[in-house]
């Protein structure tokens, strides 16, 4: 107790009457509630970092392979259906340095599905903390975010490894759309993970929903088919709500920044101002998110 | 001065819980119509209102499902209340479990910085208070090893080293100092003490009533989510006797309801239980060497064969000082029917100073318990100046030469 042991009781009480009340557990309504609980994550913010370190730590712990365990599925991915869907079924025709095309669409999606899949179950795997200790609640489903980026820097690494050998990585401006992607992904990953986080604690079910509409929604976006298939076959109404939406513009995006250019790829009318207005939705949802999550919060230690 | 900062300041709070029965979507679909039936709300907490001032350590004692955790995680802000609000100042550190932030796979090392941090401490800190966190827990050897493989006192030892050393200014505890060897619990409890003296804020939940009339300076005595009683300690250990009297009398009663076909019975009881030292009137100071006389009267409806008279003598911290029974006399004392009285006379009695209680037990033959009235009567032992404690002896003091 080094520093403290100095302090007297009286100068102790002293300074406690100077401090000003703060309200136990409570965040007011509003944008002033997000603004004290981002000025509470904030505080936390090297918490959230310990958090992140041990999510990762422990998943590998103990085993010989380590973190390289880690891009064992993607890379697996990556040939099945390199293999699968451009070989055999012929996808790689149309389609130039097919590779490259499928692993910068898994890279983006794998972020976005480990996100809210970990983010959904963020909240219970931390019962024992939520239970015991206060902290900013929203700190688990962000470590879970933590994590996911980790894994993503590593796939990333991979990507640009292998995008400069076969060819198609030039640095230029198309760079941005993959900063914007990432953005994107991030905003509505963390989005439906307070959501989804917060929402499980409730209901137990919404875990296993997640895992099978994260299944669906990447056959729902054009990592492993080109854009252009789907516009021909769905009606004009379902290809705006398949073009618009956040994972398929990440997606794009990715691709256009990574493989379009050497490529011959096709890029979607209006991209970048389609990703923008995503964004803009995005950090509104953000914000509805995490006002829902603030409310449900409060009776999360007795759901638990 | 220090007893006048207020620290905590807890304002008509109640708090409702709803139980559920059902957990998963088709139980709640299924039920969607119905779904009344399937909850079941309680008031954990009704309309509490307590001010803490800095320095002060509170005990909060109560039954089992009184409330009194609930209302230690609402002021540690785990738990929103349902109404009214509770603030408070300063840093907060809550002992409610230990080793709640600590991860089975990491090693000692890395669940310090990890739990440290939970509990508001940079890294700087911790840095700093390493050593001092690792003698404390006293397992230097371990410390690079994971914590799945520690035995649950290592664990626990690390917690607590961990959180004692977060520079709280109030510290909640819930029922943890039962944990350990007695050796560590000892340092635990002188950690406390500690704490105690640098005018830290200490409140606490413990069925131990001992700790609570040793180290508080205020108890809080809850029953169903409400205050019975705020104020000396040893008079709400009393109060909480008579409160865990009456649940047992209930419950009692409810188990001879369902067994023994609603008739209530009546097992006997103690009309009155009286103390004198010999020789002085009753409710004068007894004083060491007296001969104390007790005398109490029972009853039974229907006639008790073989019973026994009990009494025993506890200190106002709850502590047995004394307990004697005719059985251990072999005194038989054959039908109880009528009122009778009983006698008994402890000679020479050499008590401390202090305030002490007369609990009186009729039992039957096999020892169960039929009355009981705890703290039935007090006597006082007036205050001697040479020595304290629950002994009286006349001390002396030689300074021997070297």
């Amino acid at each position: 107790m080094a520093g403290s042991a100095l302090e007297s009781p009286a100068a102790r009480a002293a300074r406690l009457q100077d401090e000003p009340w703060q309200y136990a557990g409570g965040s007011s309504k509003g944008v002033t509630g997000t603004v004290a609980s981002v000025r509470e994550i904030w505080a936390q913010r090297r918490l959230l970092g310990l958090l992140t370190s041990r999510e990762l730590k422990s998943r590998y712990k103990d085993s010989a392979g380590g973190f390289l365990w880690s891009l064992a599925k993607p890379l697996t991915q990556l040939f099945i259906y390199y293999l699968v869907i451009g070989q055999f079924l012929g996808a790689a025709r149309n389609i130039d340095n097919f590779a490259v095309y499928i692993f910068a669409g898994l890279t983006i999606y794998t972020l976005f599905s480990e996100i809210v899949g970990a983010g959904t179950g963020s909240i219970i795997a931390n019962a024992g903390l939520v239970k015991k200790v206060y902290l900013p609640r929203e700190i688990f489903p962000l470590a879970a975010v933590g994590s996911a980026l980790f894994n993503f820097v590593v796939q990333m690494v991979i990507l640009l490894v292998a995008a400069g050998i076969i060819g198609t990585l030039s640095f230029g401006p198309q760079l941005l759309f993959g900063l914007g992607s990432l953005v994107l992904i991030l905003i509505w990953g963390t989005a439906i993970a307070l959501l989804l986080g917060a929402l499980n604690v409730y209901l137990r079910d919404i875990q296993y929903l997640v895992e099978v509409v994260l299944l669906l929604l990447m056959w729902a976006s054009p990592i492993l088919y080109s854009w252009q298939q789907a516009a021909s076959v769905l009606p004009q109404w379902l290809l705006e709500i398949y073009v618009n939406s956040p994972i398929t513009l990440a997606v794009l995006g990715f691709q256009e920044a990574f493989w379009s250019e050497a490529s011959n790829g096709v890029p979607l009318p209006h991209l970048a101002l389609r990703m923008l207005i995503a964004a803009a939705i995005g950090v509104l949802a953000l914000f509805g998110a995490q006002r829902v999550f603030s409310r449900l919060q409060g009776d999360f230690a007795q759901e638990l | 001065m220090a007893g006048n900062t207020r620290v905590v300041e807890v304002n008509d709070v109640s708090k409702r819980f709803i139980i559920r029965k059902e957990k998963s979507l088709k139980e709640r679909l299924v039920n969607a119509g119905r779904s009344k039936q399937f909850k079941e709300d309680f008031w954990a907490l009704k309309n509490v209102s307590l001010e803490i001032t800095s320095g002060q350590t509170i005990g909060l004692i109560g039954p089992n499902g009184s409330g009194k955790s609930t209302l230690l995680k609402t002021i540690g802000g785990i738990i929103q209340p349902t109404t009214g609000s509770i603030r408070r100042r300063g840093r907060l550190a809550a002992l409610l479990e230990l080793g709640a932030g600590f991860h089975q796979d990491l090693t000692g090392r890395e669940n310090v910085y990890l739990n440290a941090s939970i509990l508001g401490l940079s890294r700087k800190q911790t840095d700093l208070y390493f050593d001092d966190i690792v003698d404390f827990s006293g397992i230097k050897d371990f410390i690079d090893t994971q914590v799945k493989f520690y035995s649950s006192g290592m664990y626990v030892r690390l917690a607590f080293a961990v959180a004692v050393h977060v520079d709280p200014d109030l510290l909640l505890v819930d029922e943890v100092l039962a944990v350990g060897d007695e050796a560590f619990q000892r340092k635990c409890l002188d950690k406390i003490r500690s704490f105690q003296r640098e005018g830290r804020t200490i409140v606490l939940v413990t069925h131990s009533l001992g700790q609570i009339t040793e180290f508080c300076d205020r108890a809080v005595l809850l029953n169903r989510g409400t205050v019975l009683f705020d104020g000396a300690p040893h008079e709400a250990v009393r109060d909480f006797r008579e409160v865990l009297e009456e649940r047992r009398i209930d419950e009692a009663e409810a188990h001879n309801a369902t067994h023994e076909e609603q008739v209530p019975v009546d097992n006997g009881s103690i009309l009155s239980t009286t103390v004198h030292a010999a020789g002085r009137a009753e409710g004068d100071p007894v004083r060491p060497g007296d001969d104390l006389v007790v005398r109490v009267t029972y009853r039974h409806p229907t006639g008790l064969d073989d019973w026994i008279a009990a009494i025993q003598i506890d200190n106002v911290q709850g502590v047995p000082v004394y307990g004697t029974a005719s059985l251990r006399l072999g005194v038989s004392m054959g039908t109880l029917r009528e009122p009778r009285t009983v006698e008994f006379i402890i000679r020479g009695a050499q008590f401390g100073t202090g305030k002490y209680f007369i609990n009186s037990t009729l039992m039957d033959a096999e020892k169960k318990h039929l009355a009981d009235v705890p703290q039935a009567v007090s006597f006082d032992v007036p205050h001697y100046d040479l020595a304290v404690g629950i002994l009286h002896a006349e001390p002396e003091i030689r300074v021997l030469g070297a």
